[in-house]
């Protein structure tokens, strides 16, 4: 019986998990509780690395090659991109994504401009500029308010990975 | 000995944060400053006679939420700058950084959306590091005594004035005017980085 419950939450856990995942190089659309739900990191998962970004900022266009490069680098690592466009411009977005070779099962939006209600969720230190990147290692949480420069993001990692 | 060693602690954890978080928080003096207008006039507080307070607005010509919120900057200023309470926009971001946020093109800029308030620029970023702003659009609302009562957004809703129902500026500025207490004092919003000279 107990297995059969936890085999019932195991499997209802993993597809309320999935079931915000984007596809193929799709932008998803997602409302706060979705972005709580993708900032969940429970121990012995994989690294996430999730970065803040917007068509319209140029630090942030300006980094994101170096986060493609440790994409390639680290296969076992799990990239997000959460654009802060506004939702009108998801489609600008996601064509800007798939060009710049973003994983193309982490782009997401996220349609919430009542910014105050779900910064301090992201994290307490972010002031709201971005870019920003939360990276999630065995459910500790490191923030950088911060745009990373060539190789940083890679030093960055195979640190959190030791 | 044992309390020597807790107060040096004490005190060094004390140092410390000083040291790490530069800028206002609420309920500190905000200093004055002497930075250039559009109109190329020197513009500072002690400039304003009878002040009963002032929106600081750290806003840029370039980022595309201070673009969102100019609309609405106007209005405040419109709104209470009789009342005693005006707008200063200061322009933080380096010209060489970010070049359409140029004294030149801040002329430009006021120019075609008809600022009634002084547009000034903080062309060395001390104003901007004193202060402690982050991002644009960043406000701090003083009051009479120029103490810091509201730091962050302009209101709940970026993309639309009408769907704000949370606008966190008029109400720290009414309750400065009706000698109440700011209702919301802190908050914080998306926005661009501050462009830092190198």
């Amino acid at each position: 019986m107990n297995k059969f419950i936890l085999s019932i939450f195991l499997l209802t856990s993993i597809f309320s998990t999935t079931k915000i995942w984007a596809q193929n190089g799709e932008l998803k659309i997602i409302d706060v509780p979705e972005l709580e739900e993708i900032m969940v990191q429970s121990e012995g998962d994989t690294l996430k690395v999730i970065n803040f970004w917007a068509t319209w900022c140029k630090p942030c266009i300006k980094e994101l090659p170096y986060f493609v490069n440790a994409q390639n680098q680290f296969p076992e690592v799990e990239f997000i991109y959460v654009s802060i466009d506004f939702s009108e411009n998801a489609s600008k977005a996601e064509k800007f994504a798939q060009k710049k070779n973003l994983n193309p099962s982490g782009l997401f939006l996220i349609d919430d401009v009542d910014y105050n209600s779900w910064i301090d969720k992201v994290s307490p230190e972010w002031s709201g500029a971005i870019p920003a990147t939360l990276i999630m290692k065995d459910s500790k949480k490191y923030f950088y308010e911060q745009e990373f420069h060539e190789g940083e993001l890679e030093e960055l990692i195979k640190q959190k990975l030791n | 000995m044992k309390k020597l060693i807790s107060l040096s602690f004490v005190l060094f954890a004390l140092l410390a944060f000083s040291f790490e978080k530069g800028g206002y928080e609420l309920g500190d003096k905000a200093r004055d400053f002497s930075l250039k207008n559009v109109d190329g006039e020197m513009v500072s507080m002690d400039s304003y006679e009878n002040a009963k307070g002032f929106m600081i607005i750290f806003t840029c010509n370039t980022c595309p939420y201070s673009v969102a919120y100019e609309d609405r900057i106007i209005a405040l200023h419109e709104k209470y700058a009789d009342k005693g309470v005006p707008v200063i926009a200061i322009n933080p971001n380096d010209a060489e950084k970010s070049p359409k946020d140029s004294f030149e093109k801040m002329i430009v800029r006021a120019e075609n959306k008809g600022f009634p308030f002084p547009y000034v620029y903080d062309e060395t970023q001390e104003i901007t590091k004193a202060y402690g702003a982050t991002n644009t659009p960043h406000v701090y609302v003083l009051d009479a005594d120029r103490t810091v009562k509201y730091i962050g957004a302009i209101d709940n809703n970026t993309k639309s004035a009408e769907d704000a129902d949370k606008k966190y500026v008029e109400d720290a500025v009414d309750a400065i005017l009706s000698g109440k207490e700011v209702p919301v004092k802190k908050t914080k919003a998306i926005g661009c980085t501050i462009k830092w000279a190198s």
